[in-house]
């Protein structure tokens, strides 16, 4: 590329098909030729390019004005101005949804006490209203999964098979974690799948669908709207309602583990004190 | 004709006399009923084994009534609604109506599991007593080894009845069974096929367990068991040593009356405190596991607790895989190490114990008399390192349930149970030995000085000492003359000796009126007429 000037180049090219017009339309030419080209490429770039400030153009819900404040004065130390998140403290939740935000901060699990292996369950700082306009916030600005509307559990009255169902879907999916009885079970390092005794259908199906701490996300190709509300159904009236015999207490459904126990504390503890009072009676 | 005339106080002399004559049973029987029995509370951890074996056999036969050892795919139709619908095997679906619709099945159920439990919990509190007082000495070390067996078939038996219903826990259990034979190398695969007739889980198993829990094992269990206590007649109990005990005779009391009434009392104490664990604690609530499927596994599956053990060593074991490269390769996988191995070693060493015992004392005497924990340090020892061996692995067994309930990182769980593994037992056996030594050292010193008495006296140089009240005569100095060392509980305080007045019988609640304690005629009582209100003098 060592020609004079491109623009010579250039206009050799077009030469070839015509005879060799005057000085000054090749001068005009060339100039309107840089214009179009400049403006194509400016045009190109305005229509593609996200404006610096088009999001201070939307116009936020009151809900998500009173979240955003509550945000910027609970959430935004970890997750960051605009919740796009903190390096080393928080995740970005753009894109998370109001479901997750329901979940975590309506279980008290946001905000956490402190970076551990996984957040603890404890009172929740914020009503169910401030729970409400948090979630909206964060999905006004991000969007994501939403916990639908209406009611989250099926009528076993009018729809029987539905407890059945969501019995098998529950040992298939949830279980291995939860456990069969759902007293929660130990994951690596700290981590840990919760006991199901306390949640409600809400929370139970925003875990399900935004896969909070170290749950997988069972999104809606994986589990039906209908399938998670067989699965809830089951949850509340099977496990929560203790609708189970056999005794007094389950032991708290750790399986063999709590029976072990109870036969050397109850039982064997009884006998031997009765072997100690019919050995003494000498 | 004059009418006989019935004497009914002569009836069952008549009846025992008419029987006598006929079968000549009267001789036979007076020794049988007069045999005595030596009594100790202790004596009678086997009993618990025995009589909640009674239960299992009782209770085993009601179920077996309503079962069903098919694999054969059902639909389920009954009570239970959460499961309607739903594909399972009739194996479970016939446990399902046993719990729900059967009359107390549930609770015989509850029942024979929890004699389950109680069964091989006793006999592992049995062997502990038989362990730590030497029992198993000659000349009793047969029964020993048949004690160990019996544990061994209780363990094969728990373990057929827990994968009977065919829920999800009990099919888990036995893919862990399955792993375990193929990890055998060279005929796993062959004996895997064998018991599962083929690939797992196959249609077979629950029939073949079916028939090794009811019938074989329970069969094998009745022999022994048998055996054991006829062993146990025939060399006579062992017994603490004690005034008028010693290695050729039993004192105690007779079978009949009252050894066998408090047996049939204790009976009753088994059996009660079954139905009492049976009606409150709800255990192994297959409903809410669902029917096997090899897909679905619940998290805190685990084994019954005489099992978890076995468990717990493999959940240690690190994940060395051996590869030898012979042929196409074979490969011994980690598994083979604690649950193959490590079984054996379980069951091996503790059979062979008292000869390895006799055989470094060097003694090849009989003996009848037991010997206290701390009179034979070394055993104890041992026995309290293969004790927290087992303590560790079983807990362990059940790591992840303690990780999440006590809010321990089950890694940290698991790595505690290794480094616990190869360091508590040893520095049990340190701490056994030298708690055995003290022991011995302090009653040593009793019998050589005296029992304290708590009174202080000042010599004339202005040195204070204790005053030691001798247990037996004294030298012509006043200092005791040493007693010998007889293995037995030394009184170590004055109101054992009578000093204080007896201590109040009675276990629960007094039954008999505290004696007055011995007064001082030097000081003579204060009574009360010879007492005065202090008052403030208004």
């Amino acid at each position: 590329m060592t020609s004079d000037t491109p623009a010579g180049r250039r206009f050799r090219v077009f030469t070839r098909r015509r005879s060799a017009p005057s000085r000054a339309r090749r001068r005009i030419g060339a100039a309107v030729r840089m214009l179009a080209a400049l403006a194509l490429a400016g045009g190109v770039y305005t229509a593609f390019a996200p404006g610096a400030f088009a999001e201070d153009d939307r116009q936020l819900s009151t809900a998500a004005q009173e979240g955003k404040a509550l945000f910027d004065n609970s959430c935004i130390t970890c997750h960051g101005r605009n919740a796009e998140g903190v390096e080393g403290r928080g995740p970005s939740l753009i894109g998370v949804g109001s479901a997750s935000v329901e979940f975590q901060v309506g279980t008290g699990r946001m905000p956490m006490t402190r970076q551990e292996a996984q957040a603890e369950q404890k009172r929740p700082v914020f009503d169910e209203t401030q729970t409400k306009q948090l979630g909206q916030y964060i999905q006004e600005i991000g969007g994501g999964p939403e916990i639908p509307a209406g009611s989250l559990t099926k009528d076993v009255e009018s729809d029987p098979e539905a407890l059945a169902k969501g019995g098998e879907l529950f040992r298939l999916n949830c279980a291995q974690c939860h456990g069969n009885v759902g007293a929660g079970g130990a994951l690596s390092s700290g981590k840990f799948a919760p006991s199901l005794h306390d949640p409600t259908a809400e929370q139970i199906y925003g875990a399900m669908l935004t896969g909070p701490q170290n749950m997988p996300v069972f999104g809606d190709n994986e589990l039906t709207p209908d399938e998670k509300q067989e699965i809830i159904t089951y949850i509340t009236t099977q496990i929560q309602n203790d609708k189970d015999p056999g005794g007094l207490f389950n032991l708290g459904g750790y399986g063999p583990a709590t029976e072990g126990l109870a036969i050397f504390v109850v039982g064997i503890t009884i006998l031997v004190f009765a072997a100690l009072w019919i050995a003494g009676k000498s | 004709m004059k009418r006989r005339k019935l004497d009914l106080a002569q009836v069952p002399a008549n009846i025992g006399k008419g029987l006598d004559d006929r079968y000549q049973a009267a001789t036979p029987l007076r020794g049988l009923l007069n045999k005595v029995f030596p009594d100790h509370w202790s004596f009678l951890l086997g009993e618990i084994a025995l009589f909640s074996f009674v239960v299992l056999l009782l209770s085993g036969v009601f179920l077996t009534l309503f079962f069903d050892p098919s694999m054969k795919e059902v639909v389920y139709d009954g009570p239970y609604t959460a499961l309607r619908g739903v594909e399972m095997s009739a194996a479970y679906e016939s446990s399902l109506h046993l719990s729900f619709e059967v009359r107390g099945g549930l609770f015989m159920r509850q029942m024979h599991h929890w004699a389950a439990l109680l069964f091989m919990a006793s006999i592992v509190i049995h062997m502990a007593r038989i362990f730590f007082t030497g029992a198993f000495r000659k000349p009793r070390e047969a029964n020993w080894t048949i004690g160990v067996i019996l544990f061994l078939l209780g363990f094969f038996a728990g373990f057929t009845g827990y994968s009977l219903p065919d829920d999800g826990l009990s099919g888990t259990g036995l893919r862990i069974a399955s792993a375990i034979m193929l990890s055998i190398p060279v005929i796993g695969t062959w004996l895997s096929a064998a018991v599962f007739g083929g690939e797992y889980p196959g249609e077979l198993i629950i029939g073949r367990f079916y028939i090794a829990h009811v019938l074989l094992i329970p069969g094998g269990l009745l022999a022994l068991i048998a055996a054991h206590l006829g062993i146990v007649f025939k060399q006579k109990h062992t017994q603490w040593p004690g005034p008028m005990r010693t290695n050729d005779n039993v004192v105690g009391e007779r079978m009949f009356p009252r050894y066998a009434l408090k047996q049939g009392g204790f009976f009753m104490a088994v059996f009660g405190t079954i139905a009492l664990m049976a009606g409150l604690f709800q255990i192994n609530p297959i409903w809410l596991f669902g029917p096997y499927l090899a897909s679905a596994v619940s998290s805190a599956s685990q084994p019954d607790w005489y099992v978890m053990f076995m468990d717990g060593l493999v959940r240690l074991m690190p994940a060395w895989q051996i590869d030898i490269p012979i042929g196409d390769g074979y490969v011994i996988p980690p598994l083979f190490w604690p649950a193959v191995v490590g079984l054996g070693a379980l069951f091996t060493l503790p059979m062979l114990y008292p000869s390895m015992e006799a055989r470094r004392l060097k003694d090849h005497k009989s003996h009848h008399i037991l010997q206290r924990p701390r009179d034979a340090p070394e055993r104890t020892g041992v026995g309290a390192m293969a004790f927290s061996f087992f303590f560790i692995a079983t807990i362990s067994g059940a790591n992840d349930v303690i990780a999440d309930k006590f809010h321990i990182s089950l890694n940290a769980m698991t790595w505690a149970g290794r480094i616990g593994l190869v360091l508590i037992p040893p520095l049990a056996y340190y701490l056994a030995v030298r708690i055995c030594l003290g022991l011995q050292q302090h009653d040593r010193e009793v019998l050589a000085h005296g029992v304290e008495t708590g009174i202080i006296r000042r010599l004339p140089n202005g040195k204070f000492e204790e005053v030691h009240q001798p247990l037996g005569p004294v030298d012509d100095h006043g200092h005791p003359i040493p007693l010998e060392y007889a293995g037995w509980v030394v009184p170590k305080k004055m109101n054992r000796l009578g000093a204080l007045g007896p201590a109040v019988k009675g276990f629960f609640f007094p039954v008999e009126k505290p004696v007055e304690a011995p007064v001082s005629p030097a000081v003579p009582p204060v009574t009360g007429s010879s007492r005065e209100e202090i008052t403030s003098g208004r």
